[in-house]
């Protein structure tokens, strides 16, 4: 069993390398260079050649490449283009904001979607089933920012109960920081709890068609307890490995969500560098969210082997 | 899996009402709209009046004409987006199935690398590079989305060239093209218009949340991110204006997906039966 759980870290590490190499790449295919991108027409060739200096572009693109990874390895991210500060500076608190709102909505959607798709495959079929299959179709087909505005509109302005903007800062007590967070947290959880619901759901019924869930009906066992019992068990792999992608999903959701509530955070830092162009802040951003997808990825495929025993044995 | 009480055929008529309105309006819209999409008629967020029915926007410009305008650009780039994504998708989804362990191996490991990393942020990071303009916008989605379109049609593929009927045209000597196009292609049509159906409204809201995010079509043209983003300050005077166009994403994306779950209903068949058809 360790061999294969070895072998799946190893994966996930190849994968990583893969994806920094991918990230870096994109930067190099521009026709002319990152330079002349950012710097566009107006450029004359000294200010060009200045400037490719400073960003290193006057080496080749491997021992550029390896030199990016080795820093960011060891926690260097680099500067960022526009204010020549350490980007580590700027990454890191913001990094811990958004874990912060990822965990807080995580911490309220995992149980609630959980909880609620073992109640939908409970009465399958019935009133609440068929509420919860509705509901959780309308919020999938409707953009992000839809439920942030209408979530505003009703509570922070009509309501007012929450307030509209999530501006944390580091003074905050924790209470504060999750009255304030509250209402980004919410749409997040609005937003993966549909996809998760479903998924329980699905695995749940999906062992119920097994001789052995037929032989507990036929001792006549209550559905809450053959589902509780006998079905839930089995199904944990597949929700386990559901809830760990929904997780993946939460990191890059929290992107938008972010610039809807201006929430002090990584994506909103990595939108502003796309508009503003600076390349190592994006390039950083970038490898932040792919490495927490990747091992988000990594750790449901792990937790699978550990929780389902005949994933255990190479076949 | 019935969705919406017991006859799907009218959720499906719905759907598709929603679809040929838009279109409509999105052909129409120099004709239908009050005002031009870059035309400044009142002031600053005014409240809906006879003249403008929802009121106008940040600079004054008339909302509803900027809804009807913007039909255009959003459903547009969408729908070349899909169609790009799913002519590199399956092309390369048929070639991996039809050309040999080598080529399926290489195009499958790279598009799982690919697949490891959040299309948002892959796309944020391709905007910054080339920066933001709608043919940058369409070739970066559409070769992002295309690893999703991949996956399937080669899944799908793979159960097709199994089949006698393609060992036929082997046997006969057709070259691989013709294989692809003549033998694979019909049989895989079914499950791969379902694909695009969901793959349209995921491009969809995609290109709407870039374009929120102020990296997507660029203004003055008018699109529904790209309008929900300018709106957005008037939420807190309690004021509609940023809900309009999002409600609109919102209609579209639920008309097309109540029409794609109509036609997997009437193919439902498992993708192992569809190779005999």
């Amino acid at each position: 069993m360790l061999k294969i759980i070895f072998g799946r870290l190893a994966l996930g590490v190849l994968t990583l390398l893969a994806v920094s190499v991918l990230i870096f790449a994109a930067t190099e295919v521009l026709p002319g260079d990152v330079a002349s991108a950012v710097l566009g027409q107006g450029a004359t060739p000294e200010t060009l050649a200045v400037f490719r200096k400073e960003l290193g572009l006057d080496r080749p693109a491997t021992t550029r490449y390896l030199e990016w990874f080795w820093g960011a390895v060891r926690g260097d991210l680099g500067v960022s283009m526009t204010n020549k500060r350490p980007i580590l500076e700027e990454v890191a608190p913001r990094f811990r904001n958004t874990m912060f709102l990822a965990s807080f909505a995580a911490l309220i959607a995992v149980p609630l979607a959980v909880g609620l798709g073992i109640v939908s495959a409970i009465n399958e079929g019935k009133l609440v089933d068929r509420t919860a299959n509705v509901l959780t179709l309308m919020t999938i087909s409707v953009p992000e920012f839809f439920i942030a505005y209408v979530l505003i509109l009703v509570f922070a302005v009509q309501l007012d109960w929450f307030p509209s903007l999530a501006t944390v800062n580091s003074d905050m007590g924790l209470l504060e920081k999750l009255y304030v967070a509250a209402l980004p947290a919410v749409t997040l959880t609005l937003l993966v709890t549909a996809h998760m619901l479903r998924m329980t759901r699905a695995s749940v019924l999906s062992v119920m068609s097994q001789p052995y869930i037929e032989m507990a009906f036929l001792k006549g066992m209550r559905r809450t307890r053959v589902i509780i019992k006998h079905a839930l068990p089995n199904a944990a792999g597949p929700i386990i490995t559901v809830v760990a992608l929904n997780l993946a999903y939460l990191i890059v959701g929290v992107v938008v969500i972010e610039v809807v509530f201006v929430y002090p955070g990584i994506g909103q830092l990595m939108v502003d560098a796309v508009s503003k162009r600076d390349l190592p802040v994006v390039q950083a951003c970038g490898l932040i969210f792919a490495g927490a997808f990747i091992v988000l990825n990594t750790l449901a495929d792990i937790l699978a082997i550990l929780v389902n025993p005949r994933l255990r044995h190479p076949r | 899996m019935k969705l919406f009480g017991s006859k799907p055929p009218l959720s499906a008529w719905i759907g598709l009402t929603i679809m040929a309105v838009y279109v409509l309006v999105a052909v129409l819209a120099p004709w239908i709209a009050p005002f031009s999409e870059s035309e400044s008629v009142a002031g600053t967020w005014d409240p809906p009046s006879a003249t403008s029915w929802l009121g106008t926007d940040n600079i004054g410009r008339d909302l509803l004409s900027r809804l009807i305008y913007g039909a255009r650009m959003t459903i547009a780039v969408a729908l070349a987006t899909t169609v790009l994504s799913f002519l590199i998708g399956t092309t390369a989804g048929f070639l991996a199935a039809v050309g040999g362990r080598a080529v399926d191996l290489l195009l499958s490991r790279f598009v799982d690398v690919m697949l490891s990393i959040p299309l948002l942020i892959f796309a944020l990071i391709i905007l910054s590079v080339f920066g933001s303009s709608i043919p940058v916008l369409v070739l970066t989605i559409a070769a992002l989305d295309s690893t999703r379109v991949f996956r399937l049609a080669r899944a799908v593929a793979m159960n097709i060239t199994v089949t006698e009927f393609v060992e036929v045209a082997r046997l006969r000597g057709e070259g691989l093209w013709w294989v692809m196009r003549r033998e694979i292609l019909p049989n895989a049509m079914p499950p791969l218009i379902a694909e695009f159906g969901l793959r349209y409204c995921f491009n969809f809201l995609f290109v709407a949340g870039l374009s929120f995010l102020g990296l997507g079509i660029q203004p003055p043209l008018a699109d529904w991110g790209g309008m929900v983003r300018d709106n957005a300050q008037a939420i807190t005077f309690g004021l509609m204006a940023p809900i309009w166009p999002a409600i609109a994403i919102a209609v579209m994306t639920i008309g097309v997906n109540l029409v794609v779950d109509w036609f997997l209903s009437i193919n439902s068949r498992p993708s192992g039966a569809m190779a005999e058809m």
